[in-house]
């Protein structure tokens, strides 16, 4: 039992992780908290069904086009409501940020209605394996692998790369790295296009495991995997992987052990317990504000 | 009182006077602590919730009397604002953000899971005590208090914590302590807000207090001008008058909400009235009335 629930956190945390490292990149960067990232994920859900629905495409066209639909749309949205707000407050682009997200579900809602719609399920053939006492589906699968590539991937890219380079730079100091002579503006659009992509995957993927679309899937997705980056640090890349897993698994051993509809709960009370004992998180440094 | 009300008063428009009333003092409390002392709270309708909860359980199960139910509102939101408060607001940051979505969140559940407060079908039978008089007694009285507390020392101490913590900190403000008490305060009239609610209402739900409404106060604060009575005030009579006056465009209202919040932040971050305080009112309606010269190069207020 124990482990099957690890099994199905882990899938759940994956696409927690997915989604969270959105926030935690542009956090790192611009200090804001996008509370429109989890309205990118429900885009990205939905871009893919569209595509299953009208090309008949697999699993893995369907998350490609919605990471790319979504990258363009992250891009958008920072182009439009964030960077005008690159000088004032923090608040005034929270809220802006506030004003995106109720923006961008309250344009889903118009264009597919307020209820739930599912992929077709030849969008993917289902085999399960049993391994011992745990039952593995093959979409567990796929999902785990395709995170587990996606992150690879980001984590290479960041690392391995000059864009990553001048991501890093930007997170360690905005300023001097625009006299280094990174083009800020330029690194903070690939940083959004990054993030919304890997949130698009997540979207579609979340999509098909538990057969529900809807067009307010990303209020409580984008709330727990941002709890989820705040786990693990907010700003840190491997926190915020770290983060999504645990909080997965976490939620889900919840589910198993403690009451069931206290679920969404968990997310958050881990949220809490987290900023009063450790505020940077698991992975995070703790900081001082110097004047 | 009520009565005389009603005969010349179109009963809908009382109603809808009652909401702006209501709103008015979550407002109110939501811009001490977002608008004048600068930490953003999100969580506002969990303890609007909490306030409107305690006292509904405590009408319809205990037969408490009204004014009782009202104050233990308050005092119970105001309980669990400190509870929260103190080991979040000790931080610098957008912690209290982070927190209180969390927060809000967890209650939502909570009532949702709670056999007294009726699960999901909520408590519904609650005594229909708030009525127009009430209402607008508590907002004069809450907006005289709030308007002195702004003018006086400490107020001027929440102001200087939002324009610069570790100034504020530097010059002795203890930020904590007073970042606390403008929560406290805050929260308390979310709590009274919530009861004012339940008995207007006369059911309630969890759903009733979700995310959105938290995004609703703050929209009403941040529209008017943050940290301006007045501006609160205008803020939350447009925005509980705008579901009315739209209702043909129903499905698009949300949409001109979302577009309005991302617009008013690039062109007016301070809101309409931002900073506009009862003395800068006051002196523009001098001045229109020639009561007082027009600067002519100098700044005014």
């Amino acid at each position: 039992m124990f482990w099957q629930q690890l099994i199905n956190g882990l899938t759940l945390g994956s696409t927690y992780a997915l989604i969270a490292l959105g926030y935690t990149m542009v956090y790192g960067i611009v200090q804001l908290i996008n509370f429109a990232h989890g309205e990118i994920y429900m885009f990205g859900a939905f871009v893919g069904l569209f595509l299953v629905l009208t090309f008949k495409v697999n699993i893995f066209i369907a998350i490609l086009g919605a990471m790319v639909f979504c990258m363009l749309l992250g891009m958008l949205v920072e182009r439009v409501a964030y960077r005008p707000l690159r000088g004032s407050s923090r608040l005034s682009a929270l809220i802006s940020a506030i004003g995106v997200s109720i923006f961008l579900s309250t344009l889903m809602v118009l264009l597919r209605g307020p209820n739930v719609t599912s992929y077709p399920s030849e969008v993917i053939k289902i085999a399960t394996y049993n391994l011992g006492a745990i039952e593995v589906s093959s979409l567990q699968v796929v999902i785990l692998v395709t995170a587990a590539i996606l992150m690879l991937g980001l984590e290479l890219l960041v690392h391995r790369t000059k864009i990553g380079k001048a991501m890093r730079a930007c997170s360690q100091d905005l300023d001097a790295a625009r006299l280094m002579g990174i083009n800020v503006d330029r690194v903070i659009s690939f940083t959004f296009a990054l993030g919304s992509s890997l949130a698009a995957a997540g979207g579609v993927m979340v999509g098909i495991y538990y057969n529900a679309v809807q067009p307010y899937m990303g209020v409580m997705a984008g709330l727990k995997a941002f709890a989820a980056a705040v786990l693990g640090g907010i700003g840190s890349i491997p926190g915020a992987m770290a983060g999504g897993i645990l909080l997965g698994i976490l939620e889900n051993l919840g589910i198993a052990y403690l009451a069931s509809s206290y679920k969404d709960a968990i997310a958050f009370g881990i949220l809490i317990l987290v900023l009063f004992i450790r505020p940077q998180g698991l992975f995070g440094k703790a900081t001082t504000k110097k004047v | 009182m009520e009565a005389l009300l009603q005969q010349y008063v179109d009963i809908y428009v009382l109603q809808i006077m009652v909401l702006i009333g209501i709103n008015i003092i979550l407002a109110l409390g939501l811009n001490l602590i977002t608008g004048v002392t600068g930490q953003l709270s999100m969580g506002h309708a969990g303890f609007m919730s909490i306030g409107a909860y305690t006292s509904a359980i405590l009408a319809v199960n205990f037969g408490m009397p009204f004014w009782f139910c009202l104050l233990a509102a308050g005092l119970m939101a105001a309980l669990t604002g400190v509870i929260i408060g103190i080991p979040t607001l000790r931080l610098e940051g957008d912690y209290l953000a982070m927190v209180t979505i969390g927060f809000a969140e967890i209650v939502r559940v909570v009532f949702l899971n709670l056999d007294i407060a009726g699960r999901g079908l909520g408590i519904s039978g609650i005594p229909g005590n708030t009525n127009f008089t009430l209402v607008w007694v508590l907002v004069i009285v809450i907006v005289l208090l709030n308007t002195g507390l702004l003018k006086s020392r400490p107020g001027r101490a929440l102001y200087s914590i939002r324009e610069d913590e570790i100034a504020a900190e530097a010059s002795g403000v203890n930020t904590t302590l007073y970042k606390v008490v403008a929560f406290a305060i805050g929260t308390f009239l979310a709590g009274i807000g919530g009861s004012l609610y339940a008995h207007y209402l006369t059911y309630i739900s969890p759903q009733d207090f979700g995310f959105m409404k938290s995004v609703e106060y703050l929209n009403m604060v941040v529209l008017g001008g943050m940290g301006s009575i007045p501006g609160t005030i205008l803020g939350t009579v447009i925005l509980t008058m705008a579901p009315e006056v739209l209702r043909f465009v129903a499905d698009y209202r949300l949409l001109f909400y979302g577009g309005l919040l991302v617009t008013l932040m690039i062109f007016r971050p301070n809101g309409l009235l931002g900073d506009v305080r009862w003395v800068d009112v006051k002196h523009t309606w001098a001045r229109l009335r020639g009561r007082i010269p027009t600067p002519s190069n100098s700044s005014d207020g």
